[in-house]
């Protein structure tokens, strides 16, 4: 092969190379984004239905219903002005408690029940999860501009 | 006291770290050999005061002085004395000063050891590194001082977080922060380069040994956070594609790419601009990790800092590095020739694949990672994008470059042909393909995955011996291996460390089993050919916190292996809990146990894994991180230095 040949040759084989690997992982990306909701969102109806997504808020106090046999568990998550009902099967984290700040991803079932597969509250006592922080934030400022319009 | 002493020498470093960062590059551009003079002495001063102030912050944790704010928030009379040492980085002004201390550390041994070195490059390298250390300093002093007095002296501390009361957690940080900070050397060593605009074989081989010490350090860092997360967080993982843990990740991947650059610009004076856009970026994803993981903009345990301050000024010192290292390489890089020609099939398109898959690999996990950020600065939504993901994306991105890993070692400079290549390899070939078919059914049962990773595995394994079995036959039989350089092992010691890396994730991944359950007293729990019964439930009392205990006896065919003891604990000052798993390790399979959370009636949630050659993964790193201790060992380094010495001297002379 000529020089000349060689380098097209390498150039047409690294932009092929590249095209794949751009095409491979924005097809990942595309499916693998996961969104987040608050509880407001998904009684408005904005949440998808067929795909798994984030809610978060704070566990409602009193909520908390795990079953007599199994590790099924059910909670309601709230953002001070909806809520959502939870099913979970599993060990909740350390750090889930009543009144505090929670997100689950899963999906929405088409009883409205939230079916979680995965349940995080974060490693510190203080420590809001931003994502449950926001849809808490989000309600009260709709509250507020409800009551004085 | 001691803590205003500590203080007052941070001040006093920043002004030498502005005079070491102004005054050697102003001798360099003028010619002035007495500035340039300046860089070593100020690098020693500047080594001694972040010392002092490191001692003194050390200090004050051990004499629990909670009158200083940052003590009083990360510390606790009852911590023992090692975790309240470990407590001086446990947050964000300690982290900092950390930070400063090894990159102070790291100066030094560049003034050190760069006697051969033209005085004017030594002066450029050393100037870079004290620009750097201005930055920080001014961030520490004006945004996170370490030593700020409280008003109202608490009479005990907020205790450290708990996660971090770990003994794993008292060496990550430094070895992440070795690694993280060692980039620099190579770092400067290229601006230095761009500046003069010479880039020659003796640049590349002394700058060689730097980069390979800092990835040493980085890959140490990395393997003890993940087998710290394995072990400590409950969940069985090891890697979770978690922000921080990727902004560790980031250089690693572009510092490995680094390595093999700069061998083939030390061998063959080509890729040299690649070369240095590499230095470039691995220390500039260096400072990126530590502004990901300092401002604050992720929230997780490693993000202590709520300051907005802070964020801002630390991008704004990222933007001025990073913008005038690359406006710097815009203007010089073209003046930086590269020679020698080679093949399209050569070591060298080798090692450029190399180069390409790594770079392409950490562009995956930059974007994985940054986009959610953008799009939430930006106003426009949360989302969060999980492993999938990266799980998807950066596996196949693997494949390639774990076949040529084994593929390399075998070409020759220049030109290879690839019958030459083929001939040379089928052997292996034909092994790791009846290997990689073979051993998943030996394991119990096939999956392709696992079958291409053994290959992929078996592969790497096969070349390297029969290529050091090629070199013993050239040079004159196996007694002539030992003449070998250390650098020849090294390299192969870390590619074997990757297959061993690569075993235990695919064949943990392939073969795990995961279990949660509830157990009551006396309940047994059926695992990986293995049976746990739980015999009960115990108070236990800690240092500072108190525990619930299960004791949970491992057997295998009705013979007692073990009693595992996983915890629950509470600690007194936080209340915070954390689950202590258990592990039974073994070279070939973990059993994992944890425990949950009461379920009432005595009943508890219990998590068991068995995890098949877990361990392998640490394994695999350990192995790379000697591979890297040993080319560090290797002579011609040393010689290197001996012989531009000479050259020096000559030059003085001539």
């Amino acid at each position: 092969m000529k020089p000349r040949h060689k380098r097209l040759a390498l150039i047409a084989s690294g932009i092929a190379a590249l095209a794949i690997t751009a095409a491979l992982v924005l097809n990942a990306f595309q499916s693998n984004l996961v969104f987040f909701f608050s509880p407001s969102q998904v009684a408005a109806g904005e949440a998808p239905r067929d795909r798994s997504f984030r809610i978060g808020g704070l566990v409602q106090a009193g909520s908390v219903k795990r079953s007599q046999e199994g590790l099924s568990v059910q909670f309601v998550v709230t953002d001070t002005a909806k809520d959502i009902r939870v099913a979970y099967a599993g060990t909740l984290p350390d750090l889930f408690r009543e009144g505090k700040g929670v997100v689950a991803q899963g999906k929405l079932g088409a009883d409205g029940v939230f079916h979680a597969n995965e349940v995080l509250a974060k490693h510190d006592e203080n420590y809001m999860p931003p994502d449950a922080q926001h849809a808490v934030d989000q309600a009260q400022k709709a509250q507020k501009t409800l009551r004085n319009p | 006291m001691i803590a205003e002493l500590g203080h007052f020498c941070l001040i006093l470093a920043l002004c030498v770290a502005l005079a070491q960062g102004v005054l050697p590059l102003a001798g360099a551009v003028r010619g002035n050999a007495r500035w340039l003079a300046f860089a070593r002495p100020a690098a020693a001063t500047q080594f001694v005061l972040v010392a002092l102030a490191f001692a003194a912050l050390a200090w004050a944790f051990a004499q629990n002085d909670f009158s200083v704010a940052y003590v009083a928030q990360h510390s606790n009379s009852r911590l023992p004395l090692e975790y309240r040492l470990s407590a001086v980085w446990g947050g964000h002004e300690g982290s900092l000063l950390l930070w400063i201390l090894l990159l102070a550390g790291w100066t030094l041994a560049v003034a050190l050891a760069s006697g051969p070195l033209p005085e004017i490059m030594v002066g450029r390298t050393i100037g870079v590194l004290g620009l750097v250390a201005a930055g920080f300093h001014a961030f520490i002093l004006f945004t996170s001082n370490p030593f700020e007095r409280l008003l109202q002296v608490p009479a005990e501390g907020r205790d450290l977080n708990p996660l971090l009361q770990d003994v794993g957690l008292i060496f990550h940080p430094p070895m992440l922060y070795m690694g993280y900070v060692g980039f620099s050397v190579a770092f400067a060593l290229a601006i230095a380069a761009l500046a003069s605009g010479r880039l020659d074989a003796a640049w590349a081989r002394w700058s060689r040994p730097w980069t390979t010490a800092a990835w040493v350090f980085l890959t140490l860092g990395i393997a003890l956070g993940s087998y710290w997360a394995y072990y400590e967080l409950g969940w069985g993982g090891w890697w979770f594609w978690d922000p921080v843990e990727n902004a560790s990740f980031m250089p690693w991947l572009i510092g490995t790419a680094l390595i093999h650059s700069l061998a083939v610009t030390e061998k063959r004076g080509v890729l040299k601009n690649w070369t240095l856009l590499l230095a470039i970026t691995a220390f500039s994803l260096s400072l990126l990790g530590t502004f990901l993981v300092r401002s604050g903009v992720l929230t997780s345990v490693h993000a202590f800092a709520t300051d907005p301050r802070r964020g801002v000024f630390i991008l704004v010192l990222l933007v001025l590095v990073i913008g005038a290292s690359l406006i710097l390489y815009a203007v010089r890089a073209p003046r930086v020739v590269s020679g020698g020609e080679f093949d399209l099939v050569s070591r060298e398109t080798f090692l450029l694949a190399n180069n390409v898959l790594l770079a392409v690999a950490c562009a995956t996990v930059f974007l994985g990672t940054l986009y959610p950020l953008a799009v939430d600065a930006l106003g426009a939504g949360k989302i969060s994008v999980g492993p999938p993901y990266f799980n998807t994306v950066f596996g196949p991105l693997m494949v390639p470059l774990l076949f040529l890993v084994a593929l390399g070692p075998h070409a020759s400079w220049r030109s290879t042909s690839v019958a030459e290549l083929a001939r040379r390899t089928r052997l292996a070939f034909a092994f790791a393909v009846g290997g990689g078919l073979a051993l998943p059914f030996a394991m119990g049962s096939f999956s392709p995955l696992v079958a291409l990773g053994l290959f992929l595995v078996l592969w790497i394994t096969a070349c390297t011996f029969l290529h050091v079995r090629s070199r013993a036959a050239a040079s004159g039989g196996a007694p002539a291996l030992l003449r070998q350089p250390a650098s020849y092992w090294g390299m192969h010691l870390a590619h074997l460390g990757l297959a061993v890396c690569v075993v235990g994730v695919v064949v943990s991944k392939g073969y795990e089993t995961e279990k949660e359950v509830r157990m009551a007293q006396g309940d047994t729990l059926a695992i990986g050919g293995y049976s746990l019964r739980l015999v009960g439930m115990r108070e236990a009392p800690g240092p500072n916190y108190s525990a619930v205990v299960g004791e949970i006896e491992l057997s295998r065919d009705g013979k007692l292996l073990k009693v595992l003891r996983p915890e629950k604990r509470t600690y007194f000052s936080s209340q915070m809990p954390m689950t202590e798993a258990a592990i039974d390790p073994g070279l070939t399979r973990d059993i994992y146990v944890s425990i949950g959370e009461p379920l009432g009636g005595g009943a508890w949630s219990v998590r068991a894994y068995y995890k098949p050659f877990i361990i392998w993964i640490w394994g695999g790193a350990l192995l790379m991180a000697l591979g890297g201790l040993l080319a560090l060992s290797d002579q011609r380094y040393r010689r290197a230095r001996a012989a531009a010495q000479a050259s020096t001297l000559q030059g003085a002379k001539a």
